[in-house]
């Protein structure tokens, strides 16, 4: 496969539709037409296209695949390098997957200015798949931040009335974390005089250093996840974004910021990853506790879900720091789970957005006498969220569970009852929406899904359905690559513990 | 002297020959012409500056000195005159259609900014303090006359004046640091400088030189306003014709750190522990005075002033740094700022209501919709000032800064990058306007053919700056290089 650069075309796939929407001409009812299908099937395409990736994919090799590399400055040793491995590979098809589905939510939501909406989906991809892909720090780097610029110009564009604050807030908390980043990457690269992250992978670092550089990187990753108390942008940003928008935050976004922790902050620096596990243990239960409690009293829609989210987060920054194979392919597990779960959640309070044009809770009940199959489609999605045996969900908490509770007996007693305000927000929601009288006037003529909205869910249904049935070939592509992590980790850990014997 | 050394001499100068040849005769040209040759002389400068840049580019190799050690030519200076050249260039290009369009018909304009390149490239090229001072007054007293041009407009003859006194103020302060310089150190040659301080390595400089060094610094970062002799730049770029500003924003400013970049490790290099620690200073105390004062700006010729003494504390990190990889960062910078500038104020000249200039950054609300190409561009400019990656403007914080890693100045590297999140607030809020406002009426269209060019091709290469980041980067090593081989 060495010669068929798969993951450049995926990622540049996007930008040739690009290419075409901007080229497409005529009176604008047209255009936005063409505008739609072209995206629609740039994306689809892209999915399948990155669909290779996994039928081709080795599974007893921890080493990157589908590896791409160029020079590009070679004075500074930064090249093109791409490739994918266990734990990246599935985040590349989460946004594939999720970037069809977000045109397809869009498609009649948005009317006024879809080429540049379309444009900036498509940008957003590139650089989300980038993101995953790269095996270069700057590279990495780049990709990273350059998602800023599309979501702002997303929130900023065609969000609802607080757009402005929430866009600026989102860009501005996550680009404090990331300059720290960079200040942290500026630093390894002068140091290693590489930014080739496999090379990186390989070094050991000084205590010292790794304990800085931790903390810058946790500056950026706590943001971007985010976790208690860099979360504040959250709610904001996923009220006032559109539907499509808040999908893609949930669904493939706040995953850099568990990626960045599982590529850099562990294997890079096991010392400092191993002396900072308390601090992410405690900040990850006050985000479980704390957010659901504060979901459990919010009157919006999207706000509830953007909090539970923040929850969700949680299990996966102690599943990744609990540094057990349980543990680490639970976090993974649990964010893709997230990813699909949450992002359908958005999708289902769009479907009533567009309708009511509300999102309060309060404006709502009673759904379930006309809208059935709409009912069944939320019921599963909240499900999967409360983490019910046979849903996606399920899978990522236990596994995360069970690896906390190896680590940390009371770290797995406290997160546990996160679960449960989970069920209880969750359902809480459920009832107020869907049951009850239908009294409103206007939910009285409400239509249930069109075959559109239909098209949209059925796939994600199957995922949750599949990942909650049998998660084994999920969790057999990352196996090697967790057990790598793990004992180049554990390895780490007992080499500086030698040091530190033999110093006595 | 010999006729045979000044043959070799002369030879060496070949573009600032050609350059000032040519100011003088265009001057003659207007003389006899009048004001109505002062578009063919636009376009016949344009022309020499072009060709300036080929003699330079065919320049000789290596470390050459000529005129008795007074003028130096090297890689370093080839780069940062072909920079200034093109920027010299692309704003006359831009000022054409503003010149006849808002009556500023002298054919001197076109000839002053002539005189002022052939100074700067006396600064970039200068070998000894007293060419270095020839060079930068060549330059000052054009772009003193330039600022005033419009010589019945009261904010025009304002800045005019406002920058003839405190630029005539900086340069005595930094002839006087120049003075001292020579009383104790007895010479005005770099070389000779370098040698000496080379020698005094263990034992220390005298505390005269020390002092005069500070008052040649104060000077040099006078001219690249930076801060605390940043006063006269918000003031001057306001009141200035918008062209001249441009000008002053990209070409003045690129000579002036070059030299600055010059002097500092040349002669100075064995004194770094004694200026690192004033460098230090006045670059972190310029990327916030840039990040803080201009949040508030409703100008955007005032932003904009704020905005680029910002990024010349960026640049003067890459200086801090004072090791080679500083140097090219300090030139990659310069190369990104110009393209990042020249394309800012293109968009600026662009935005005209019933024939006049507006200037509020209110009046861009809605851009998107009423020019949706120039707000695109002004996007681009804006998100790569602000850093944000794979525009440009990136690629020059991330060099800078590797620099300052390597000199492990790690507080000047943290507040620096915090700073430019603070400054990426007052970016986003041009992209604010444009983008999530409301429109107000159009700017006047068309915008006009040179504007337009101008423009597209600045944007596109901060967009694919990526791809021309190698070829660039490995220009300014070898340029870098030069330097500190000696």
């Amino acid at each position: 496969m060495e010669s068929f650069p798969v993951l450049s075309l995926t990622i540049f796939l996007p930008l040739v539709g690009v290419l075409f929407i901007l080229i497409v001409r005529g009176d604008s009812e047209t255009v936005d037409r063409n505008v739609r299908y072209a995206a629609l099937w740039t994306s689809v395409t892209t999915f399948v296209v990155s669909l290779f990736l996994w039928i081709n994919f080795a599974y007893t090799t921890a080493d990157f695949q589908f590896v791409e590399k160029h020079e590009w400055i070679p004075a500074f040793n930064i090249s093109y390098h791409l490739g994918v491995d266990g734990i990246s590979m599935f985040f590349v098809l989460l946004s594939t997957a999720l970037t069809p589905i977000c045109i397809l939510a869009s498609w009649k939501s948005i009317t006024t200015r879809v080429r540049e909406y379309m444009i900036a989906f498509l940008i957003l991809e590139t650089m989300m798949i980038g993101t995953f892909a790269a095996l270069d720090f700057v590279l990495f780097y780049i990709f990273f931040e350059g998602v800023l610029i599309p979501m702002f110009i997303i929130i900023g564009v065609w969000g609802g009335n607080r757009r402005v604050y929430s866009a600026f807030k989102f860009f501005l908390f996550t680009l404090v974390g990331s300059v720290l980043l960079l200040a942290a990457l500026l630093a390894l690269h002068f140091e290693a005089g590489t930014t080739d992250i496999p090379t990186l992978l390989a070094m050991q670092f000084p205590l010292e250093m790794q304990r800085w550089l931790w903390l810058a990187f946790f500056a950026s990753f706590a943001v971007k996840l985010p976790m208690w108390p860099f979360h504040t942008w959250l709610p904001d940003a996923h009220v006032e974004a559109p539907t499509a928008g808040s999908v893609i935050l949930a669904g493939v976004l706040l995953k850099m910021g568990g990626y960045g922790f599982l590529r850099f902050s562990i294997p890079m620096l096991p010392l400092a990853s191993e002396q900072f596990t308390p601090l992410i243990y405690t900040l990850s239960i006050i985000a479980i506790i704390y957010t659901s409690l504060v979901a459990l009293a919010q009157e919006d829609m999207k706000k509830l879900i953007a909090y539970s989210s923040v929850a969700h987060m949680g299990f996966v920054t102690i599943g990744i720091f609990t540094a057990t194979q349980q543990g680490i392919q639970g976090g993974i597990f649990q964010m893709l789970s997230h990813g699909i779960i949450s992002a359908a959640l958005f999708l289902c309070v769009g479907v009533i957005y567009d309708r009511i044009h509300s999102r309060d809770i309060a404006r709502y009940g009673g759904l379930v006498e006309r809208m059935p199959k709409y009912a069944f489609v939320f019921m599963i999605f909240m499900l999967g969220s409360v983490g019910l045996p046979g849903t996606s969900g399920f899978i990522g908490e236990f596994l995360v569970l069970a690896g906390a509770f190896q680590d940390n007996t009371w770290v797995a007693l406290l997160a546990t009852t996160g679960i449960i305000l989970g069920a209880a927000y969750m359902l809480y929601l459920y009832r107020r929406v869907i049951f009850g009288k239908l009294e409103k006037a206007d939910l009285k003529n409400i239509l249930d899904l069109e075959p559109r909205e239909i098209a949209i869910f059925a796939p994600l249904i199957v995922l949750v359905l599949w990942m909650g049935l049998w998660p084994q070939p999920f969790l057999d592509v990352m196996d090697a690559s967790v057990t790598n992590l793990l004992q180049n980790y554990q390895a780490a850990l007992s080499a500086a513990g030698n040091i530190a014997v033999v110093g006595r | 002297m010999e006729p045979v050394i000044l043959a070799a001499d002369l030879s060496i100068a070949w573009p600032e020959l050609f350059v000032a040849i040519g100011a003088m005769c265009l001057l003659m040209v207007g003389a006899f012409q009048g004001n109505s040759s002062a578009k063919m002389i636009s376009w016949l400068v344009v022309v020499v500056l072009f060709v300036a840049g080929i003699l330079v580019i065919a320049g000789p190799d290596g470390h050459v000195v000529g005129f008795n050690s007074l003028f130096v030519v090297d890689e370093f200076a080839a780069f940062a005159k072909i920079l200034l050249l093109m920027g010299a260039a692309l704003t006359l290009i831009l000022a054409m259609p503003f010149n006849a369009r808002e009556g500023i018909p002298q054919f001197e304009f076109p000839v002053l900014i002539l005189f002022a390149v052939l100074g700067m490239m006396m600064m970039v090229s200068a070998n000894d303090l007293m060419s270095l001072y020839l060079g930068i007054e060549l330059q000052s007293l054009s772009l003193y006359v330039l600022a005033a041009i419009r010589r019945d407009s009261m904010r025009s003859a304002e800045a005019g004046l406002k920058y003839f006194v405190l630029g005539a103020l900086s340069s005595g302060i930094m002839l006087y640091g120049m003075t001292l310089v020579y009383g104790f150190a007895g010479s005005t040659g770099f070389d000779n400088l370098a040698a000496l301080f080379a020698d005094q390595a263990h034992e220390g400089a005298p505390i005269g030189v020390i002092v005069g060094l500070v008052f040649i610094i104060a000077g040099l970062a006078f001219k690249v306003s930076a801060v605390p002799f940043h006063m006269w730049t918000p003031d001057v770029y306001e009141g200035a014709p918008t062209p001249i500003t441009a000008f002053f924003a990209v070409a003045p400013k690129i000579a002036a750190m070059a030299l600055f970049v010059r002097v500092m490790l040349e002669p100075f290099g064995d004194l770094f522990d004694q200026w690192q620690q004033v460098i230090w200073f006045i670059a972190l105390a310029s990327m916030l005075l840039g990040a803080f004062a201009a949040i508030n700006q409703t100008n955007i010729k005032r932003l904009m002033a704020y905005s680029s003494i910002g990024h010349m504390g960026f640049v003067l990190v890459g200086l801090a740094a004072g090791n080679q990889t500083g140097a090219q960062g300090v030139l990659l910078y310069l190369t990104i700022y110009l393209f990042m500038t020249v394309g800012t104020f293109a968009c600026i000249l662009a935005m005209r209501r019933q024939g006049r200039m507006i200037e509020d950054i209110d009046q861009l609300a809605g851009l998107s919709r009423t020019n949706p190409k120039m707000a695109l561009a002004l996007a681009i400019f804006m998100f790569s000032m602000a850093g944000i990656p794979p525009l440009a403007g990136f690629f020059g914080k991330y060099y800078v800064f590797l620099a300052a890693i390597q000199a492990e100045l790690y507080t000047l590297v943290v507040v620096g990058l915090l700073s430019s999140v603070v400054a990426a607030f007052y970016y986003l809020r041009i992209v604010k306007l444009m983008y999530f406002d409301e429109p107000l009426d159009a700017f006047d269209a068309p915008v006009g053919r040179e504007i337009s060019m101008i423009v597209a091709g600045t944007s596109v290469i901060t967009t694919l700056f990526i791809f021309i980041l190698w070829p660039v980067l490995n220009g300014a090593a070898t340029a870098a290089a030069a330097l500190f081989a000696l």
